[in-house]
């Protein structure tokens, strides 16, 4: 399909600023509801423009109030930002509790700001499964930069990395010696550490801390994290924990990162929605045709391993008798 | 073009937020949790929201149903200004019930206004529940 006069009507109410609209189709993303399909299809030649940068970190250590302090940067330097906030679904009830946006503060008619809440609805790795389309949904729908919040993560939730440009890792006074900062996942994502609350006693120890750990050497990319303090209780260091978002940015296009990193995140992002059509495909052949399902049998009565029978489901149901 | 895929049962979205200058978070959260115990998606946007930021949020949220908490007494100012925000917003099909207290009379002449349903102190949290159910059924 070609872009631009042959959007559907849903992709072109987005891009001309309809946020109904928006929400709708966020919402359609979020249940998988086919309906969705085409408008994200359509949008997706009209994203990969704004800045994705996601704040990442325990909870409590403050990823909401800095997300507002930061929305307030932006509106201050004339950028529009859509925000994505993710808290966790019960694993027992399906239900939750979305409390991100309570401590968003901003004029209530002010169109450049788009802030939505998502449950993370089973996924594991501090976003949802949707937060990924949803992001280019506000990308596409115009807004300068996205921001999205985790849920509180644990030492591996690294999700955010396949999806923000930036990442940003929030932490706060006295969370733990600097092995802790040795361990490995949540910290090697890091493109800026940001220290929090630095209101708080211990705040030049945990920032000294991330600092030796930068100076232990990065990654293969070069590229040396900075590490931000900042509080905003008594507003401290935003405009510095954003101009590290812009020079992060400005590195990933100097230096080709940014050719790099999107590649690999958009292979992986591939594979990753194939896989789950096959195996989708898969798991309804097992079941369904009879020569597949004879090959179950052979499995539960032990005739054949499961290795094997998985060899011949790959490679045809011919093989299989 | 792929096969529609069969969307999965979703999650009723509601907002839950307090208009006005009131204090008393307790029965919103109180009932946030229990909703949340029911497998719907609260939004919880807390204390001291205007209607015009109540209206906001439950358009950028889409969600299916507004919950407002009420001790003030300034109900009959700032339920009808929400009412009138959502229907001039193009959203007046989203039910909204209320909750806090809410003088029978008052309760009367909201409810003709378009206020879904109103709980009043003693209610219980199943009746508030299975009534934002079936709220939410209709509209969606």
């Amino acid at each position: 399909m070609t872009e631009g006069a042959r959007l559907p009507a849903a992709a072109r109410a987005i891009v001309r600023g309809d946020r109904i609209a928006l929400a709708r189709t966020i919402t359609a993303v979020e249940n998988g509801d086919s309906s969705a399909d085409r408008v994200v299809r359509s949008l997706y030649a009209r994203s990969g423009r704004a800045p994705v940068v996601g704040l990442a970190g325990p909870l409590g250590v403050g990823k909401s109030s800095l997300v507002s302090a930061l929305v307030g940067r932006l509106r201050a330097l004339g950028k529009t930002v859509g925000v994505i906030g993710v808290d966790p679904s019960s694993p027992f009830t399906g239900g939750s509790v979305l409390g991100d946006r309570i401590r968003l503060e901003r004029r209530p008619d002010d169109d450049g700001v788009f802030f939505r809440s998502m449950a993370s609805r089973g996924a594991a790795g501090g976003v949802a499964a949707a937060t990924r389309e949803v992001s280019r949904l506000l990308d596409a729908a115009g807004f300068d930069i996205v921001l999205v919040e985790t849920v509180g993560s644990g030492q591996v939730d690294v999700a955010i990395r396949d999806i923000a440009s930036t990442s940003i890792v929030v932490v706060v006074p006295h969370l733990g010696d600097e092995v802790q900062t040795l361990k490995a996942g949540l910290f090697e994502i890091a493109d800026i550490f940001c220290v929090n609350k630095v209101d708080l006693p211990g705040a030049e120890v945990a920032k000294r801390d991330l600092a030796e750990l930068v100076a232990l050497g990065g990654g293969p990319s070069g590229w040396a994290p900075p590490v931000v303090g900042t509080s905003t209780v008594v507003p401290t260091g935003i405009d510095e924990l954003w101009e590290a978002v812009v020079a992060h940015e400005g590195f990933l296009d100097s230096s080709g990162e940014r050719t790099r990193g999107e590649r690999a995140r958009l292979s992986s992002e591939i594979v990753g929605l194939a896989s789950d059509r096959i195996g989708r495909d898969l798991t309804r052949r097992l079941e369904a045709e009879p020569s597949l399902r004879r090959l179950l049998d052979d499995v539960v009565s032990r005739r054949i391993d499961p290795r094997t029978a998985a060899d011949r489901l790959v490679h045809g149901s011919r093989r299989a008798r | 073009m792929a096969k529609p895929r069969v969307a999965k049962k979703s999650p009723i979205r509601v907002l839950i937020a307090k208009p006005g200058l009131d204090g008393h978070d307790r029965g919103a959260k109180v009932v946030a949790r229990a909703m949340r115990d029911a497998g719907m998606e609260v939004i919880y946007a807390g204390l001291r929201q205007t209607p015009e930021e109540i209206v906001r949020a439950a358009l950028e949220e889409d969600v299916d149903l507004i919950g407002l908490s009420i001790l003030s007494g300034a109900h009959m100012a700032l339920f009808p200004r929400v009412l009138a925000l959502l229907k001039e917003q193009g959203a007046g099909r989203i039910p909204v019930f209320a909750g806090g207290i809410i003088p029978d009379e008052d309760a009367r002449r909201l409810k003709k206004a378009g206020i879904r349903a109103i709980f009043g102190p003693g209610t219980s949290l199943e009746e508030i529940v299975t009534t934002a159910r079936s709220l939410a059924r209709r509209t969606a």
